[in-house]
């Protein structure tokens, strides 16, 4: 199994993972409170709220990676703070690649669990509550449990987006091998070496194969999720 | 008691209602009208689902809406019973999930799990998703949720309007056997006066989010100022009464009623079983004189005691044929007859007349449990 991939591309895998992964479960309950906040309440500065959490989706990714530098990195608003404070850096470090595909991902995960949670029959809580559950005990065992179809198709969106950022991350953290040097990164790095094309083809058919194992296990998900709440195939 | 004084404002509409009811019985409120005319919001804010802008809402001395002293107890903490028109299931649970999903409240449990799955024969569903249950069966999976959660009081908003004609029939002897074995007091909303008849003992008439009337359901059904409200096909007038004989040679059942024996095709109750009947205003005919060789099997003798306005039938007074006229015969009883009748039989308020009724008029759609021996104490 390990002859399959060189030590190289086993380390641009497991460290796309990794990011993905993490980014992924950063990005989740912050994409639900925001999801939940433009689905369920009216305030002023909801339309720029939600302006601002689309931002990723249109403007460049170099963007984000510059604003991520200038808020996050080591001379940065937040990052001096955060350096200052608990002596933590996250500028050139794969928690950097996390954060950047976290928020590249914020804007997807927001939109899948929105219309969720706006298509859940609210008669439903209605009814919770009339039969005595307090407000946490309805959100556990009746939004949750509904809109669990959605944040599934989030994730995955989330994932996805991560797995695949770019711009944001090289920007942002560089392109650094065995720390930031995700796949999308050592394939760019590949193309620009002479000779590289063997193993840019190859980097970029872990690529689609990672992809494609992602969407089935999450296929497969989804219908299990959809068949234990009730609803029809 | 039931107190509810609400108000609220919608941007076309606006409910303004003051109703208290003295329900020490369980028994059944009826809250009647028409569709859009404010009763869900009514009952909403009873529940607590729906803030009214002003008022008060107490039920058994607690009180659990005040706008002055700003009081309002949210849903959860009211303890009131809420069976929606749509039965609201939850589709990811199990049956038993659904039932017992209320259980777990401190009040501690007044009803078992096996005792309500036999009341409302859903024990063989309880493995089920509500998805594959039909109509009737979700309607009476959530009546049991309901029950479960051991509410204080039950309120019931058109439990069987979403149902067609054979799955209504499926859910009232459940509906009328929790009132009889629970003990539970129910409020049920309703746009269906053969319903109210048939499970209510007392009605509040709503109108334009107003009370038009309230009071026994014989009495409000009965009278003609209230007829607009009441309904054009369901004009009629409701007696109590109790079964007093059969006569097997003809199949009839004999009924005692204030106005006297009347007989009907048939019943499958017991001697003695108080019940209520509705008489359609247009099954009834007039008499000045007392008829001989006629096919009706019911004459009731009584008084006329009010002639009520021209029934319009096309917007234009001189099309207008019908009058309804209520007629004393110890309860009152409306009649449906001609202008042309009124005038020849030159009918007057205190004229004495009789009542010619089909015993075939009175089948099972017309009748009700009859009022219990206190009630019918309470309200003659």
């Amino acid at each position: 199994m390990t002859d399959l991939l060189s030590p190289a591309e086993w380390e641009a895998l497991a460290l796309s993972l990794r990011v993905a992964f993490v980014s992924m479960l950063g990005c989740l309950p912050v994409a639900l409170m925001f999801a939940f906040l433009l689905a369920r309440y009216r305030f002023p500065g909801k339309a720029l709220l939600d302006g601002f959490i689309h931002l990723p989706l249109v403007v460049p990714p170099v963007v984000i990676g510059y604003l991520l530098l200038v808020l996050l990195g080591r001379k940065g608003v937040l990052g001096a703070w955060l350096y200052d404070t608990f002596g933590v850096s996250i500028a050139f470090t794969w928690k950097g690649a996390a954060v950047a595909a976290a928020v590249m991902a914020l804007p997807l995960a927001v939109r899948a669990m929105r219309l969720a949670i706006e298509s859940v029959d609210r008669g439903l809580e209605d009814a919770a509550k009339t039969l005595g559950a307090r407000p946490m005990k309805v959100f556990a065992t009746v939004t949750l449990p509904l809109i669990s179809p959605g944040i599934l198709v989030g994730a995955l969106l989330a994932f996805a987006r991560a797995l695949g950022e770019f711009g944001a991350t090289i920007t942002f953290v560089s392109n650094i091998p065995g720390e930031t040097q995700t796949i999308p990164l050592a394939l760019y790095a590949q193309i620009q070496t002479p000779g590289g094309e063997a193993a840019a083809a190859r980097l970029a058919g872990i690529s689609i194969a990672v992809a494609l194992v992602a969407m089935i296990a999450s296929e497969v998900m989804a219908r299990r999720i959809r068949r234990s709440i009730g609803e029809a195939e | 008691m039931i107190e509810v004084r609400v108000t609220k404002g919608f941007p076309a509409f606006a409910i303004d209602v003051d109703v208290g009811l003295d329900e020490d019985e369980a028994g059944i409120v009826a809250l009647f009208g028409r569709s859009g005319c404010g009763k869900t919001s009514i009952i909403n804010m009873i529940a607590g689902l729906l803030r009214p802008d002003t008022g008060k809402v107490v039920i058994d001395g607690r009180v659990l809406f005040d706008s002055d002293a700003g009081i309002d107890i949210p849903p959860h903490k009211r303890n009131i019973g809420y069976v929606f028109q749509d039965a609201r299931l939850f589709p990811h649970m199990t049956v038993k999930s659904n039932l017992l999903y209320g259980a777990g409240r401190p009040s501690g449990a007044r009803f078992a799990l096996e005792q309500i799955t036999e009341l409302l024969d859903i024990g063989h569903l309880l493995n089920r998703r509500p998805k594959d249950l039909s109509g009737g069966e979700k309607q009476r999976v959530s009546i049991g949720r309901t029950i479960l959660s051991n509410p204080q009081i039950l309120l019931m908003d058109e439990p069987l309007a979403s149902l067609d004609g054979a799955r209504k029939a499926e859910i009232l002897p459940f509906i009328q056997r929790l009132r009889d074995e629970l003990n539970l007091p129910i409020i049920y909303v309703s746009h269906s006066l053969e319903e109210v008849v048939r499970l209510a003992d007392v009605m509040v008439l709503v109108d334009g989010g107003r009370v038009a009337a309230s009071g026994d359901v014989g009495e409000i059904t009965s009278r003609l100022d209230l007829y607009p409200l009441t309904g054009r096909y369901e004009a009629g007038s409701v007696l109590a009464a109790t079964v007093k004989d059969r006569d097997d040679t003809y199949g009839l059942t004999i009924l005692d009623t204030p106005g006297g024996d009347i007989r009907v095709p048939q019943l499958s109750l017991p001697t003695g079983k108080s019940l209520r009947l509705r008489i359609r205003a247009r099954d009834v005919a007039l008499a000045i004189q007392k008829p001989v060789g006629t096919s009706f099997q019911n004459i009731l003798s009584g008084t006329v005691r009010e002639i009520g306005e021209r029934i319009p039938t096309r917007g234009d007074a001189a099309a207008d044929a019908m009058v309804e006229i209520s007629v004393d015969i110890g309860a009152p009883l409306r009649v449906r007859i001609t202008r042309k009748s009124l005038d020849e039989l030159g009918l007057q308020v205190g004229s004495p007349v009789f009542a010619l009724i089909k015993a075939v008029a009175i089948d099972k759609h017309t009748l009700g449990r009859g009022a219990g021996s206190e009630h019918a104490a309470r309200y003659s």
